[in-house]
Order: structure tokens, then C-alpha cells, then sequence
């Protein structure tokens, strides 16, 4: 099997259970003040952690490329409270761009 | 009512973000299968995104089912909040466990009465289900047909909406602090350890600091 098919079911299944465990187990199990902080630092250490590999890295080198130019658009939207899609299509022009330009 | 037609609004303004993970999953090498069968089966934005980020990045299987596995911990959290609005049993319990998501669970809990709770979450639930799966679709295909992702920057797209989503998170100067830490920490591992062991060790910092307050 490749990695992608088994990434989708280990990760379809999961994902499942963790929301199936939610609706099922005594509020207590879950509920401690220190699950709920490690929780919430939990989405901001691993997304800042995607944004910073897919951006700068290729394989296990740091490359600065085109794809800076779009993160640059991506920060000035979020800066201007621009829409998601904004941000999203901003990235992919702004990188389109500087590719073309040859970076 | 107006909370069935806040659900609906906000059912397809964040389904069109499927559009963005069709395309970015593809880019990805994932299939157009295997993009549709995500978002129906796992649906749950973050996760998404980072089992395909990681993998698109180079990291294994197990790394991006690591790390898109933690994200999705937040979902039991809402599930707990849910299950005493919603008092549903057997296949109904599977299916609201499924609809269990940020968007769902926010409208529901920002309804005053049960009556209300119940009727933002279903219908926010089943909202972004259709829409998100539907989008999908759509940026899988256009992805699909467009060739060389570079060329028309949908490799800056991935980290894009990673920082989209975060970005709200940093609120005061701990959670700054710490995604600074965040980035020091991945970028130091990237060039001595496989690809996606990088995002899942700054998993370490959540708790580290988590624990001691």
C-alpha cells in the first residue's frame, strides 16, 4: 500500500475515534485544566511548524524561493483582515509571480 | 430563523476552503480519490492540510497520521461540549460525532436556548460536510488539470492556509512566543532528521508548556 492510502485511512480513522471518544466518555476524563492548555498550544506549534517546513524547505535543506514572496502576500492579507480565500489566492499569485520571474 | 441562515452562511464561506485542500492535496501527490475520500472521511480542516503537508514535504505515512491525529484532539474537546446539548445515542451519535468540527460546535454554543443549540449544530454540521466535500472536489480536479503546481503557486498555497489558520491563535505574547519557538525548533531539525519529524517534535513544546502553566 502506498504512504498516501495508508495516510488517509490511519488518518480518517483517528480523526473519527478522537471525535467519537468526545461524545462518549464522562466529562471528567477530559475536562483537567492541563489537558485543555496543552490543547489549545497544541493547533499553534504545529501549524507554525507546517507553515515554516512548506514554506522554507525542500527535502532537508532550508531553500528560500518563490514561495516567499507568496507567504509575504499570505501575511499582508491576514495584516489587513482580508477573507481566507484572499490570503490563500493572494499566496498562490504572489509565488506564480516571483516562479515566472525565476526564483 | 436566523440561525439556520448564519449556518448556511457559514457553511459556504468555509466550504469553499475545500477548494484550496482539493488543490493543495493534489499538488500534494495525493490522488483525486484519495483527496475526496479525506475530507469525507476525516474531515477536519487542520488535520487535512497537515497530512498532507507533511507528506507532501517528504515526511512518512506515520509522521503525518502523528501529526494531523493531534490537531484533530481538539475535536474530542468539542465533542464533550456537544454530547449534553445533543443527547443523541447509536447511529445518531456516529453522525454527530462525524459533523463534530470548530465550525459546528461555534455556532451551536453561541445559541441561547437547546432548541437553538441543536438546530446550529446540525445544520452548520451537514452545511460544511456538503460544501467542503463538494469544493474538494472542485480544487482536485482544477489541480488536476493545471500540471506543474509551481508555475501557478499552489506550493505557496499549502503554507498559506496554514498560516490562516493560525494566525488568529496568536492573540497575546505567550502564544507568539511560543510559535516563534515553534519555528527555531522545526527549521534547526530540518536539515538532521527525516522529513515531518520536524513539525511533530514542536509538538513538545505545547506540552511542555502546557504542563506548567
Amino acid at each position: 500500500m502506498s504512504p498516501q492510502w495508508i495516510a488517509v485511512i490511519g488518518t480518517s480513522s483517528l480523526a473519527f475515534a478522537l471525535k467519537y471518544i468526545g461524545h462518549s466518555v464522562p466529562e471528567s476524563w477530559l475536562a483537567h485544566p492541563r489537558i485543555q492548555r496543552i490543547n489549545a498550544l497544541i493547533p499553534i506549534v504545529l501549524l507554525t511548524a507546517l507553515v515554516t517546513v512548506n514554506a522554507v524547505t525542500t527535502k532537508t535543506k532550508i531553500i528560500f524561493d518563490h514561495r516567499i514572496a507568496g507567504l509575504a502576500v499570505a501575511i499582508t492579507a491576514l495584516v489587513l483582515k482580508l477573507p481566507f480565500p484572499v490570503i490563500v489566492i493572494g499566496a498562490a499569485v504572489g509565488s506564480a509571480i516571483a516562479y515566472h520571474f525565476g526564483y | 430563523m436566523s440561525v439556520k441562515r448564519d449556518s448556511f452562511s457559514l457553511s459556504f464561506a468555509v466550504g469553499a476552503y475545500g477548494t484550496a485542500f482539493g488543490a493543495a492535496s493534489v499538488t500534494a501527490h495525493f490522488s483525486v480519490l484519495q483527496t475526496c475520500l479525506l475530507s469525507l472521511l476525516t474531515f477536519s480542516g487542520a488535520s487535512q492540510f497537515a497530512v498532507i503537508g507533511v507528506l507532501g514535504a517528504g515526511g512518512s505515512a506515520l509522521s503525518g497520521i502523528a501529526t494531523a491525529t493531534l490537531l484533530g484532539t481538539r475535536n474530542a474537546l468539542y465533542g464533550l461540549r456537544m454530547a449534553p446539548i445533543l443527547k443523541v445515542r447509536g447511529v445518531k451519535r456516529v453522525i454527530a460525532a462525524q459533523v463534530t468540527i470548530d465550525e459546528s460546535t461555534a455556532i451551536a454554543t453561541a445559541q441561547n436556548s437547546n432548541e437553538d443549540q441543536k438546530i446550529g449544530f446540525w445544520h452548520t454540521g451537514f452545511g460544511v460536510f456538503i460544501f467542503w466535500n463538494l469544493f474538494t472536489l472542485l480544487g482536485a480536479l482544477g489541480a488536476k488539470a493545471i500540471g506543474n503546481p509551481s508555475a501557478w503557486g499552489l506550493d505557496a498555497a499549502v503554507p498559506a492556509a496554514f498560516i490562516g489558520l493560525v494566525w488568529p491563535r496568536l492573540v497575546d505574547t505567550k502564544t507568539r512566543l511560543i510559535a516563534g519557538a515553534a519555528i527555531v525548533l522545526s527549521l534547526a531539525l530540518v536539515p538532521f532528521t527525516p522529513s515531518g519529524i520536524p513539525i511533530i517534535t514542536t509538538a513538545a513544546l505545547a506540552i511542555i508548556v502546557g504542563w506548567r502553566a
